[in-house]
């Protein structure tokens, strides 16, 4: 019934808000420089304030306790506000809104207080940003009961997934990668296009080893399983999505099909959301495995600015391609 | 009159709740509002319904005067299935949407932005709901309360923010800790109307709030309205309040505002001795019958420990 257009991810996101805001009249954005003409920091609202006007599209000063608060006092009495906080490590200023009450709220009332935000934020090395707009801080949210956390890797689940954090009855952390913001375009489904939360992609099939990853590294990964297959190793590729809530069934299934696997993410190694798989994994699967669970991250260093520096310090597709060979040697 | 019964409601709760806990009857922590009932009650009888009011841990005199229900109220404080929020958040985070009462929190100022959000809620709905988020003097050194109060002038917010200065910042006085002997003229800076009344003297204040709220719900935007009250005992239950001249103390106690209001309105003829006595003995019956009914009512069972984490079919 619904058409298909090939759209970047900046496009694809831009899309999923003019349709909720379309849709719902609970919808509204807010965030730092989201009004015309740029429509924020990456224009992701480009458009949006011409058409659904400046009450709905709501200008924020550089605020982000005042933003997030402003989105949980309209959440809990009945609206649906999408947040913007344009890079992810300013979630740190405003984490005592976001995890003392946002997460908490609906808990802390015995369910009295749903709290039906969404807060996109935007982040990733490689850009030449430094230490202090880089982080990949999905494990810290994660941590955080109550908080629903998902990473697009692509433009059409950047829209699908977009439209369910808005239209979900939880706090949604929505993690975008820079570097897949500009990573070209894709078959993007036209209309209210829904990727439900909490179910991974198994993006390419194999049998030798499970990689599972999420955002830009998913890309990255599946480069590698093809220079891997000309070696005739299958590489089995799990997207997962929504690492909260978490497709634990498409994971086990995965790891213990293959028997081995490698999890892979851009923030750093220690702590990661990595290791609360392995984990998983290991608990589950312990004497199914054939290899220990390996993990591809960060070293546990701050992004650094050199050139050669932030590109040693983010997971290469040849440290993806040792670590899977490393599983089946 | 009005004034004076949700006051001695809230002193009566207060003091059986403090006499318990001496006893060893109630055990946790407890923030008492004691001595700032009237910052509660003039406020609180100015609003609606369907109003909201944000307050904190010392939240005990905002819950009542926003209409919560004794009974529902004490069994939250004692963590019952029965209680506002079936025992799950406690005295520092009653919630009850049903009366207004959005946000209590245990996060000094961080009441501040999210009331900002509920008078946004209430302009984008276009309803002529007002927003009054209650916090004390220390809270306004922290930056989520210039935020706050920025961002509420910005867009002309029907919010409220009432500063309850009780002179003291949990163990430290005002004046060592703040850059302004009062916290209204903060205001200032933020394009707001900032107001210091007595918050001991409820006429006035209720009168000023009244037209703090009256500005709010014509869409004439926020008010900083800084009642000066005191706190009898202390941080919380238990402080010895080493921190505080004995005279100050004894000083404030002497200037009781209920007992004085109470004179006042026996002087003006404005009420009989018989018919306060009566809203006394009422809310003495009402507390008693809180008190047990929330002493009678059940702990949550443990099956509710990971319920209400997400919304439906999500497991915590």
């Amino acid at each position: 019934m619904t058409g298909m257009r090939k759209l970047g991810m900046v496009q694809a996101l831009n899309e999923a808000l003019d349709v909720a805001l379309t849709v719902d009249r609970s919808v509204f954005a807010l965030g730092e420089d989201i009004q015309e003409p740029g429509g924020g920091g990456f224009g992701v609202h480009k458009g949006l304030g011409t058409k659904h006007g400046a009450g709905r599209v709501r200008l924020t000063p550089i605020s982000e306790q005042a933003i997030m608060g402003a989105a949980i006092g309209a959440a809990i009495s009945g609206m649906r506000p999408v947040a913007e906080i344009m890079l992810m490590n300013f979630v740190h200023v405003c984490m005592d809104q976001l995890v003392n009450h946002a997460a908490k709220l609906r808990y802390m009332s015995g369910g009295r207080t749903p709290v039906p935000l969404t807060v996109r934020t935007t982040t990733g090395a490689g850009g030449g940003f430094g230490a202090q707009h880089s982080d990949m801080l999905e494990a810290q949210l994660v941590h955080a009961p109550g908080l629903k956390v998902v990473v697009p890797s692509n433009p059409a689940d950047a829209k699908g997934l977009l439209l369910s954090c808005v239209f979900d009855d939880d706090p949604c952390v929505f993690v975008e990668m820079s570097g897949l913001y500009f990573a070209g375009k894709a078959e993007v489904p036209d209309g209210d296009y829904r990727v439900p939360l909490g179910k991974a992609a198994l993006v390419r099939e194999g049998s030798d080893v499970t990689v599972l990853t999420y955002g830009r590294q998913v890309v990255d990964s599946l480069a590698v399983a093809d220079t891997v297959a000309a070696d005739g190793i299958s590489v089995e590729v799990v997207d997962l999505r929504t690492l909260q809530p978490l497709d634990t069934a498409t994971v086990l299934a995965s790891a213990g099909k293959t028997k081995r696997a490698v999890v892979v993410h851009e923030a750093v190694r220690r702590n990661g959301f990595g290791a609360e798989l392995a984990a998983t994994i290991h608990a589950e699967l312990f004497g199914e495995l054939a290899a220990p669970v390996a993990r591809v991250a960060a070293p546990n260093v701050p992004v650094p600015y050199a050139k050669s520096l932030e590109q040693a310090y983010i997971p290469s597709q040849g440290q993806i391609e040792a670590a899977i060979r490393r599983q089946v040697a | 009159m009005d004034l004076f019964r949700t006051a001695t409601r809230i002193k009566t709760f207060d003091e059986k709740y403090r006499s318990l806990m001496t006893s060893g009857a109630i055990g946790g922590m407890y923030y008492s509002p004691r001595g700032q009932e009237f910052a509660a009650a003039s406020v609180g009888r100015q609003l609606r319904r369907d109003d909201y009011v944000v307050t904190t841990y010392r939240g005990l005199h905002d819950q009542i005067a926003k209409g919560v229900p004794l009974r529902e109220l004490w069994a939250e404080y004692l963590g019952k299935v029965a209680g506002t929020c079936h025992g799950k958040g406690g005295p520092m985070h009653v919630t009850a949407p049903d009366h207004g009462l959005m946000v209590t929190t245990g996060v000094v100022g961080s009441g501040l932005p999210i009331a900002g959000g509920l008078g946004l809620s209430a302009l984008l709905r276009g309803t002529d709901q007002v927003t009054v988020v209650n916090f004390g003097d220390g809270a306004s050194n922290i930056g989520a309360f210039h935020e706050a109060l920025n961002l509420a002038s910005v867009w002309r917010l029907p919010v409220i923010f009432v500063c309850q200065n009780n002179l003291y910042a949990e163990y430290t006085p005002l004046r060592e800790g703040t850059s302004v002997d009062s916290i209204a003229t903060r205001a200032a800076a933020y394009s707001m109307p900032g107001i210091t009344v007595d918050g001991n003297d409820p006429v006035a204040l209720y009168q000023e709030a009244g037209d703090a709220i009256a500005r709010a719900r014509a869409g004439d935007g926020p008010t900083v309205l800084e009642a000066l009250t005191f706190r009898f005992c202390g941080h919380i239950m238990g402080d010895q309040q080493v921190y505080m001249p004995k005279e100050e103390l004894a000083a404030a106690i002497d200037a009781d505002p209920l007992p004085r209001f109470r004179a006042r309105l026996l002087a003006g003829n404005l009420a009989t001795e018989a018919e306060l006595a009566a809203i006394e003995d009422a809310a003495a019956a009402e507390v008693a019958d809180a008190w047990e009914f929330a002493s009678n009512a059940e702990l949550p069972d443990v099956a509710e420990l990971e319920t209400d984490v997400y919304g439906e079919g999500v497991a915590a």
